[in-house]
């Protein structure tokens, strides 16, 4: 099967300073792909490199089979931002609407998205009025009104409760179940466990690319968290 | 250009506005209050025999004026909001295109400036009985290309600004040499030749003529529909030159 992202050598400057050095790795289809690491890793920006907003330069990103940033991948890449990126004067309604509308969906798919991220008794609500978490579960269902088969998520579960978190990764894993590629971006390690694979990224290089049974099995541990470290430190011994 | 991309845009901007009260209230209200204080300070004053009066030709201008000062200001922070707070990064990773956005823009805002002159052109002629030997309906046209025009400038201006502080600043750069040299403060065929050569570059200039053609004559001349056709040219002009700022890549 071929994957619905393939990034290699993928080498980007930012503000003088190199962020990714050279990553290569890839997405199946259909899966739920974790992508891992500290704050300041560089996660952001290898998704901004895979929506195609991100100046590049070197290597190469493609998705669905076209380089990534190309025009008819608007309406078939969906992009959540960490910062919740809608329209704080507009309902959550009018929100999801005019994401609808831009991908070509109505009114019905609008409302759809609303209630699958669990904000139905908001929907009327000004977007500013919303706590963090509301907001930014009103900006994730503008990523998925489209229903785009790559949806690129940067840390969506932050700042939601507990019960609500388990909702949205088994929304998530429905969606992988249609066929939906899912790229998700966490730096908590708990949320690795629920990803099909995991991409584990540290100072803009790639430190694991497998799935989470793999990676406990190759560090001889069953905590995440644990493993990580070892192949961090692993990795800075090769490296000595 | 999509046309349903095109009209879900412009109604998410009117909407965003509608949902703001107190700025449309502003939006509507200040202008009349203005006209009220120029109407007092001028109402004593004798005009020239054979010359409109001052009140008439002051107000006729400040007509011009409100929709191209307010619609630069708001439109500016607009788009300054749309940057930093990631909707616009967002919009240009959907399929809708620049010029869907940047029209949006355009055509929503100029309807809010055409409401606005609308409110002040029936106060001016209703309240403080302003005279015009051309319709009123010109006057508020006139207006409505204005605020498109600085809708225009708004959206381009809005590229060179980081912060709210920097895109307020850009108000007094870009309207205050137009309102200067506009041939409202010393007529333009007075000023020194290089003056002359400046006020001929800046569209508002042209909004001005046309609004003082409206004045003096009862039949929409040639030279207010050159005036109309440039003012609209310089509002195209720069909404391409705002395209040419918006990138969908970005460092």
């Amino acid at each position: 099967m071929d994957d619905a992202v393939s990034v290699r050598e993928l080498v980007v400057d930012r503000g003088g300073r190199r962020v990714l050095h050279g990553i290569t790795c890839g997405v199946p289809r259909g899966t739920v792909t974790g992508l891992l690491g500290p704050s300041g890793s560089g996660k952001t920006t290898l998704m901004r490199a895979v929506v195609g907003v991100q100046t590049v330069g070197s290597g190469a990103v493609d998705v669905l089979g076209r380089p990534a940033g190309s025009a008819d991948l608007r309406r078939r890449v969906g992009y959540l931002t960490q910062a919740p990126s809608v329209y704080a004067d507009l309902t959550v309604r009018e929100n999801a609407r005019y994401f609808a509308v831009l991908q070509g969906r109505g009114r019905a798919e609008a409302d759809r998205a609303v209630n699958d991220v669990g904000l139905a008794s908001a929907a009327d609500q000004l977007v500013g009025t919303l706590s963090g978490g509301q907001r930014s579960r009103a900006s994730l269902a503008c990523a998925l009104v489209g229903e785009p088969e790559l949806v690129v998520l940067d840390e969506p579960t932050v700042g939601q409760d507990p019960v609500l978190r388990a909702d949205l990764w088994a929304r998530f894993h429905a969606m992988a179940a249609n066929g939906t590629t899912l790229l998700v971006s966490s730096h908590v390690m708990d949320e690795a466990a629920r990803c099909d694979r995991l991409l584990l990224i540290r100072e803009g290089r790639l430190v694991a690319d497998d799935t989470p049974a793999a990676v406990r099995a190759a560090t001889g541990t069953d905590d995440l968290e644990e493993a990580f470290l070892r192949l961090i430190r692993d990795a800075e011994g090769e490296a000595r | 250009m999509n046309g349903r991309i095109l009209a879900a845009t412009t109604g998410r901007i009117l909407r965003q506005l509608r949902h703001d009260r107190r700025t449309v209230a502003l939006l509507v209200v200040v202008p009349s209050v203005l006209l009220t204080l120029v109407y007092f300070m001028y109402v004593d004053q004798p005009a020239p025999p054979g010359a409109p009066g001052t009140f008439d030709r002051v107000a006729l201008i400040m007509l011009g004026f409100f929709p191209f000062i307010i619609m630069f200001l708001v439109t500016s922070i607009a788009m300054l909001r749309e940057r930093t707070t990631g909707t616009l990064e967002r919009l240009l990773t959907t399929p809708l295109g620049k010029l869907d956005l940047l029209f949006g823009y355009g055509i929503a805002f100029g309807l809010a400036g055409v409401l606005q002159s609308t409110v002040a052109s029936i106060v001016a002629y209703r309240v403080f009985g302003l005279e015009t030997a051309g319709s009123a309906w010109l006057v508020v046209l006139i207006a409505g290309v204005n605020a498109v025009l600085a809708v225009a400038l708004g959206l381009f201006c809005s590229a060179f600004a980081r912060t709210e502080f920097q895109a307020v600043q850009f108000m007094p750069v870009v309207v205050a040499p137009q309102l200067l040299l506009c041939g409202l403060f010393v007529p333009r065929d007075q000023m020194a030749g290089w003056l002359q050569a400046v006020s001929d570059a800046l569209p508002l200039s042209y909004a001005v003529e046309a609004l003082q053609e409206v004045g003096a004559h009862a039949e929409p001349t040639g030279t207010m529909w050159r005036d109309v056709a440039i003012v609209a040219g310089a509002a195209v002009a720069a909404l391409v030159l705002a395209a040419a700022t918006l990138r969908r890549r970005s460092g």
